[in-house]
């Protein structure tokens, strides 16, 4: 790998076998979960949670409904509303008729089948890798799937949680197992202390610059090191969000202090001695001394800054300060894309980011939009206001999330900077709902995608932390937040 | 699921790396309840201009009548992003039914294969040698020998796929079939280890 001549981000690749025999975390939960292995063939994965939405399950209830088969293990199964729903006026029927059926279907078939739904106008509704976590279901050492890719957000609590097809979806109904091939293993260790101004969104797209897209493809990655671990739990689910970006199977996290204080006392959080017994197991969910990866990336959290996306896959990120890549200094795997990347957001090669034009704000998605990430935001827009001309949208992980906002005065110091607080969804990240940025606005984005077309067609994305993103809200132009904090 | 042993056909070329599943069929085209109909929407922002059927993009090779067949040739990191299986039954309502690529996305690999649609991975150099072909020329796909074949120059590469897979494919075995064999093994797993 070319980034390999950075001083301080380096990789290698290490012998899959010869080690002392100790496990990683992958391998602890994975090998608990196996119910069989087929000779040359994958294994039948037991799934201990299985989440839901309206987009990816219809087919697979009409799959279960042709075979003439129930859900098997419905209370395994939790499922919500959040891809497709407007995020204003919720109380109102969905107006647009294609996503209000796929809401209406979801209704049906949780109730045939005996699934809970938080849908829409219930307290828990939100997106489905917000909630998981906020309510307890989240937690270490579990197999957790949803017909979702970013399912690698539950990966921060210590589990093995990855995005499943619509056809997996129906096996996980149908059986609670999915056959899946043991991943390779990857560990990422970021070390250090962050500078101010870094959050953990900045991590990930600075490990994404260095990796790429592909850099993950087949591997699950353990996030490990000084940084991670002095993460909140929310920072932290931001960084296993985007391992799929990566291309990884899945990212995760051992399980600390901070993860056991996170989870206690939330509503499907173990009480009493069924705690105790959990946590006997959770504390020993950590990679052994001697366990071996396949490969191992060491990073300095010194060199990270505000990060933001230029291009057209998320791998094509850089500091805040420095300029776009030419053909002659990106990385292989971008080269070959960049002119059609930039043609499409029309930016050149070579020119500084700092002080493109920003037509919209989009501050939400499952990468960041929980109760942290509006605290960050509001606190750096106190007493401030939004440039003129800029739309700026807030739109919360979940209804818990909208309710702690509204309880600490959050609500008000947006609207008093001309923010909108929208209602809970997943909203401009994908755009199948009515949130959709224009053909050629450009958008700064919390969310994890800058996919042409993403947050509607022709719509440019530039991706970057809650922090960055603000900044740019005030100014009205992409800004290094460092200048305008204390 | 349809099985799938022999294929020789034409191919069509997207000589474009990283390709997402939000290019092969973007997330306003996902609100139906049924896996039907999709291919009309397979590529769209990239086969119209300012999403206007009536203006398809003549330089985008779905468009071009010369390009025609079942098997669809694309850039590495076939695939990647959002999981949405649409991807797989958008490419499958289109007519394809291999992807030859020299490295695929995790999610797109699984739900293809899970659709009846072979991702043949080959090397890049490979790759390029399948780009480098007129119109007219057709590869030939070989499951059971797992090979596929430039057949006017006779250039063959081998390509992995694990002995299950490849059995379900032959035959048209789906997954849930083989779980629900399964089931008494499973009940046992959630009596004793899981507990």
């Amino acid at each position: 790998m070319n980034t390999r001549t950075h001083h301080t981000y380096s990789d290698s690749s290490v012998p899959p076998s010869g080690g002392g025999g100790g496990l990683t975390l992958f391998e602890k939960i994975w090998n608990k979960h196996i119910v069989k292995t087929i000779d040359d063939g994958p294994s039948v994965l037991y799934i201990d949670k299985h989440f839901i939405h309206e987009v990816t399950s219809p087919q697979a209830f009409t799959g279960l409904n042709k075979r003439g088969i129930k859900v098997f293990r419905p209370r395994q199964v939790v499922a919500t509303a959040d891809h497709n729903v407007p995020t204003i006026d919720q109380h109102l029927p969905i107006k647009e008729e294609l996503g209000r059926l796929q809401v209406e279907a979801l209704i049906k078939n949780c109730a045939e089948h005996g699934i809970e739904l938080y849908g829409l106008g219930h307290k828990y509704q939100g997106i489905v890798h917000v909630i998981g976590p906020e309510l307890g279901i989240t937690q270490p050492g579990m197999t957790i799937v949803c017909g979702d890719s970013h399912t690698s957000t539950h990966g921060a609590f210590g589990s093995i949680a990855f995005g499943i097809g619509t056809s997996e979806v129906e096996m996980v109904f149908a059986s609670q197992c999915l056959l899946q091939s043991k991943p390779k293993l990857m560990r990422i260790r970021v070390e250090g202390e962050l500078k101010n101004g870094v959050l953990s969104k900045d991590i990930v797209l600075y490990i994404l610059s260095k990796i790429t897209a592909s850099g993950a493809t087949g591997y699950a990655v353990e996030f490990a090191g000084s940084a991670i671990h002095s993460l909140s739990m929310e920072a932290r689910m931001t960084i296993c969000n985007m391992s799929i970006e990566m291309g990884a199977r899945c990212g995760l996290i051992a399980p600390d202090e901070t993860t056991f204080s996170y989870i206690k006392g939330r509503k499907f959080a173990p009480e009493a001695e069924a705690w105790d017994k959990k946590m006997h197991e959770w504390t020993k969910l950590f990679s052994d001394a001697d366990a071996v990866f396949d490969k191992e990336i060491f990073i300095n959290a010194a060199d990270i800054e505000p990060m933001i996306t230029y291009g057209t896959n998320p791998g094509m990120g850089i500091g805040v300060s420095q300029k776009i890549p030419t053909t002659a200094t990106i990385n292989e795997n971008d080269k070959s894309g960049l002119a059609k990347s930039l043609a499409y957001m029309d930016l050149q090669q070579g020119a500084p980011i700092i002080g493109q034009k920003i037509d919209y704000v989009f501050i939400g998605s499952c990468t960041n939009s929980r109760i942290e990430d509006l605290r960050t935001v509001a606190s750096f827009v106190k007493g401030k206001k939004k440039a003129a001309g800029v739309e700026v949208w807030i739109v919360p992980g979940s209804k818990q999330v909208e309710a702690q906002a509204i309880e600490e005065g959050i609500d008000k110091i947006f609207e008093a900077a001309g923010f909108t607080l929208r209602q809970p969804g997943c909203s401009a990240c994908l755009g199948m709902n009515e949130d959709k940025i224009p053909a050629g606005k450009y958008c700064i984005s919390t969310s994890n995608r800058n996919f042409e077309g993403r947050q509607g067609a022709g719509a440019r994305t530039l991706l970057a932390s809650p922090l960055t993103a603000a900044a740019a809200a005030i100014t009205g132009v992409v800004t290094d937040v460092r200048t305008l904090l204390n | 699921m349809k099985a799938l042993k022999i294929i020789t056909s034409r191919f069509v070329p997207i000589n474009i790396e990283n390709i997402d599943t939000d290019q092969i069929i973007p997330a306003r085209f996902l609100k139906a309840t049924t896996k039907e109909g999709f291919g009309k929407n397979l590529f769209r922002d990239w086969r119209y201009e300012n999403d206007d059927e009536q203006q398809p993009r003549a330089d985008f090779p779905l468009n071009q009548s010369q390009f025609s067949g079942e098997i669809l040739v694309a850039g590495k990191n076939f695939g990647c992003g959002s999981s949405r299986e649409h991807a797989a039954w958008s490419i499958l309502d289109y007519g394809f039914r291999i992807v030859v690529s020299s490295f695929f996305a995790d999610i797109f690999k699984n739900n293809a294969l899970n659709n009846g649609i072979l991702p043949v991975q080959v090397t890049d150099e490979f790759l390029q040698k399948i780009f480098g072909q007129d119109n007219e020329t057709e590869l030939t796909v070989d499951l059971n020998k797992q090979t596929i074949t430039i057949n006017s120059t006779g250039d063959s590469a081998g390509f992995a796929i694990n002995s299950y897979k490849k059995t379900c494919m032959l035959n048209g075995y789906d997954d849930i079939d083989f779980l629900l064999s399964n089931i008494a093994d499973i009940e046992k797993y959630e009596t004793t280890t899981h507990s």
